[in-house]
C-alpha cells in the first residue's frame, strides 16, 4: 500500500471534520476522494501531505510511518486548487523549485524541468511568468512542479475546480493520460462524481467525515453501500419504495410482472434522451428513456401507463418510505 | 453639488456619442476625451498645479534669482551643508532601520495572533496623526535631560534620529501589511511540501513578494524624513553644525531674510526626493511587471 491511513480523527474547534477514517491507497493507483462540500475529503488529503495534523490515528506512506512527518520530509506532490504559483519565478524557475532546493545540479535541473515542461505541453512557456498563463496551463505547471522531485505520492486538492467546463474537461482526459504514462499514486479530491468516474480507478466516497463505500467507479455506481452514495453518483428516483436509476424504469402500455401504473406529467426532449415525469400514485419520479422508445410508444402528458424498474436494475429500499 | 454636476456631464457625453457623425480622420483627433475625462482630467491638472507644480517651480526659480554661483556658495555654506549632509545621511539611515523594522511590525500584525492587536494595529497610524511638534515634545519628555529612563538624547544626532524613526515608523509597516494580507498561504505550503524549510521559504517565496512593498515604504520614509520639521526642532535642539536639520535651516535662513539661500536649499531637498521617488516608481514597475 502506498498510503494507509488509520482511525483518522480531527476536528476543527469542536467541529469535527474527520470520523475514524480509514483508507487504503494502492501503489499506482488513481484514487478518487469525492464527496460533498464540507464532507472532509481536502482535510483528508491535507493530513495525508501533512498540511494538517490528525488529533488522533496515523497516517503511512510508502510503509513509513508519517503522521509527525514535516510537509517537507514527506516526498509527497501537492497540487492546489487555485494553483498556488509562485509568481515571482517564471514557469522554469516554478518547476525548478523543488529540485533547486534539493541542490540538484544545474544541468541535471535544467533536463529535467525541460522534460516535465514537454510532459505538460509547456516547452513553451518556460520563460512566461504565472500572471501570463491560463488557468489550466497554471495548472499544468503546477502539476509539473510537483512532479520533478518524483514525489512517492502525489495529491490534487480539486484541481480542476477554479477550470471552466471545456477546459476542466480536457485536463481530466489528460489527468488520465498522464497518470498512465507517469504511474505515480495519485489521490485527487473532487465533489464531481461524473470526474471521479471518469478518472479513477478507486472512488472513495466520503460525506460528514466518514468513508461511505470504497470501490472501483462502477462498483459505487452500481452497487452503492447506502441512499446517500446512490444518491451521490447519479440521478436517482424513487418508485415503490426504493432507490431506481432512472434509465433503470421500464415504461410500457400493458401491465407487466411488478409493474404499476403511473400517469405522465411531462415530457422533456434532451436531444437523444427523454426524460419522463410522471405521477405514481401521489408520488412524482421520473424515468430517462430513449427517444426510439418514446416515439414507439407515443407518450404525451396524461397517458396512463405502467412502470417497474428493469429486471436486473439496482435499487435500494428506503426504510421507511 | 456633486450629482447634478455629475448627471449633467454623463448627459452631454451621452447626447454628443448618439449625435456624433460618422467617423473622420479630423474628427477624430478633436475629440480624443470624452466630455467627462476632460473635465476630470481638466481638474486633476489644475488642482494638482495650484497646489504642488506652481509653488515648487516657484521656489525652483526662486533659487536661481541670483545665478548658478550664488546657489552653490548658498548650498555649501558650512552651516547649510552640515545641515543637508546631516539630513541625507540621517533619513538614509532611519528609512533603512524602518524598511526592517516596519517589516518585522507588519509581519507580526498579519501573521500572529495575540491579546491587544488591534489597539497595537490603530497606534501605528499614530505618528501621521499626531502634529510633529508633539510628537517632538513627548520623545524629548522621554528621552530628555530629565528622561525617566535616564537616557538623554537631547541636542545629540541620535536624538534627531529617534525623532525621524517615530515619525516615519508608519510607512513600511503600511505599505506592507496589505502585501502581506493578499499574500497566498497556498504559495508557502506548496513551497513546504517541496521540500523548503521555513527559512527557505520565507527567503525565495515570500520575500520577494514582500520587495516592492518594503521599498516603496522606504522610499516614501526617507522623503518624508529629509522634510521633516517638528518633531526635530526641539529635541535636536538645532544646534549648527551639528544637530540642525535642512529644514530648520531653511526656517533660519528665511528669519534672517535669506529667502534666495533658503529656496537653493529647498531645491537641494526637492530634488533629493524626486530622486528617491523616481527610484521608486522605476522599482514599482519592475515590481508589476513581474506580478
Amino acid at each position: 500500500m502506498a498510503i494507509e491511513v488509520r482511525d483518522v480523527n480531527k476536528s476543527f474547534g469542536t467541529t469535527p471534520v474527520l470520523r475514524d477514517v480509514s483508507v487504503d491507497v494502492a501503489s499506482g493507483s488513481l484514487t478518487a476522494l469525492l464527496g460533498p462540500s464540507g464532507g472532509g475529503k481536502s482535510t483528508l488529503l491535507r493530513v495525508i501531505a501533512g498540511l494538517e495534523h490528525p488529533d488522533t490515528g496515523t497516517v503511512r506512506i510508502s510503509g513509513v510511518d508519517a503522521t509527525r512527518l514535516a510537509p517537507q520530509r514527506r516526498n509527497v506532490g501537492f497540487v492546489f486548487q487555485h494553483y498556488a504559483a509562485f509568481k515571482h519565478m517564471t514557469v522554469f524557475r516554478n518547476v525548478a523549485f523543488g529540485l533547486e532546493i534539493r541542490k540538484r545540479p544545474k544541468d541535471e535541473i535544467r533536463r529535467r524541468v525541460m522534460e516535465l515542461l514537454e510532459l505538460v505541453h509547456l516547452e513553451q512557456m518556460a520563460g512566461r511568468y504565472p500572471s501570463q498563463l491560463s488557468g489550466g496551463q497554471r495548472q499544468r505547471m503546477a502539476l509539473a512542479r510537483a512532479l520533478a522531485v518524483e514525489p512517492q505520492v502525489l495529491l490534487l486538492d480539486e484541481p480542476f475546480g477554479a477550470l471552466d467546463a471545456q477546459v476542466r474537461k480536457e485536463l481530466r482526459t489528460w489527468l488520465r493520460r498522464l497518470h498512465d504514462e507517469v504511474h505515480v499514486t495519485t489521490v485527487f479530491v473532487t465533489h464531481d462524481q461524473e470526474e471521479a468516474i471518469e478518472v479513477a480507478d478507486t472512488v472513495v466516497v466520503l460525506a460528514d467525515g466518514a468513508v461511505e463505500q470504497v470501490g472501483s467507479p462502477s462498483d459505487v455506481y452500481d452497487n452503492p453501500a447506502n441512499p446517500f452514495v446512490m444518491r451521490f453518483l447519479g440521478p436517482v428516483t424513487e418508485i415503490g419504495g426504493s432507490l431506481v436509476r432512472p434509465h433503470d424504469i421500464e415504461i410500457s402500455a400493458e401491465p407487466r410482472p411488478g409493474s404499476g401504473e403511473a400517469t405522465v406529467t411531462r415530457i422533456v426532449r434532451l436531444g437523444f434522451e427523454v426524460r419522463v415525469e410522471l405521477l405514481v400514485g401521489d408520488r412524482e419520479a421520473w424515468a430517462q428513456v430513449t427517444r426510439g422508445t418514446a416515439e414507439r410508444l407515443g407518450l404525451a402528458p396524461g397517458d396512463i401507463v405502467n412502470v417497474r424498474p428493469s429486471p436486473g436494475a439496482r435499487s435500494l429500499a428506503l426504510t421507511g418510505a | 453639488m456633486g450629482t447634478p454636476d455629475a448627471y449633467g456631464v454623463a448627459m452631454t457625453a451621452e447626447t454628443a456619442t448618439r449625435t456624433a457623425p460618422p467617423p473622420r480622420a479630423g474628427a477624430r483627433r478633436r475629440r480624443r476625451f470624452s466630455g467627462g475625462t476632460a473635465l476630470g482630467l481638466g481638474s486633476a491638472v489644475l488642482y494638482l498645479s495650484l497646489i504642488v507644480l506652481i509653488p515648487l517651480a516657484l521656489v525652483v526659480v526662486r533659487s536661481a534669482d541670483e545665478g548658478p554661483g550664488y546657489f552653490w556658495r548658498a548650498v555649501t555654506t558650512p552651516d547649510a551643508w552640515a545641515a543637508l549632509t546631516l539630513t541625507i545621511g540621517a533619513s538614509a539611515v532611519v528609512a533603512l532601520v524602518n524598511l526592517v523594522l516596519g517589516t518585522l511590525i507588519a509581519w507580526v500584525l498579519v501573521r500572529d495572533r495575540f491579546p491587544g492587536k488591534a489597539i497595537v494595529d490603530t497606534l501605528i497610524d499614530l505618528p501621521f496623526a499626531l502634529p510633529t511638534i508633539v510628537a517632538g515634545l513627548v520623545l524629548l519628555a522621554l528621552y530628555g535631560p530629565e528622561s525617566p529612563l535616564g537616557l538623554n538624547l537631547a541636542y545629540s544626532r541620535a536624538g534627531v534620529g529617534l525623532a525621524l524613526l517615530f515619525v516615519t515608523l508608519p510607512f513600511v509597516v503600511r505599505t506592507v501589511q496589505p502585501v502581506l494580507i493578499e499574500l497566498d498561504r497556498d504559495m508557502e505550503q506548496a513551497a513546504a511540501s517541496l521540500g523548503a524549510s521555513p527559512f527557505q521559504t520565507f527567503r525565495r517565496i515570500i520575500l520577494p513578494n514582500l520587495v516592492p512593498a518594503m521599498l516603496s515604504g522606504t522610499a516614501l520614509a526617507f522623503t518624508r524624513a529629509i522634510s521633516e520639521f517638528g518633531s526635530t526642532v526641539l529635541i535636536s535642539g538645532n544646534l549648527p553644525f551639528k544637530t540642525q536639520v535642512a529644514a530648520v535651516n531653511i526656517f533660519s535662513q528665511i528669519e534672517g531674510d535669506n529667502t534666495t539661500g533658503a529656496a537653493a536649499i529647498s531645491t537641494v531637498l526637492l530634488v533629493v526626493a524626486l530622486v528617491a521617488l523616481l527610484v521608486l516608481d522605476l522599482l514599482q514597475r519592475w515590481g508589476s511587471r513581474r506580478g
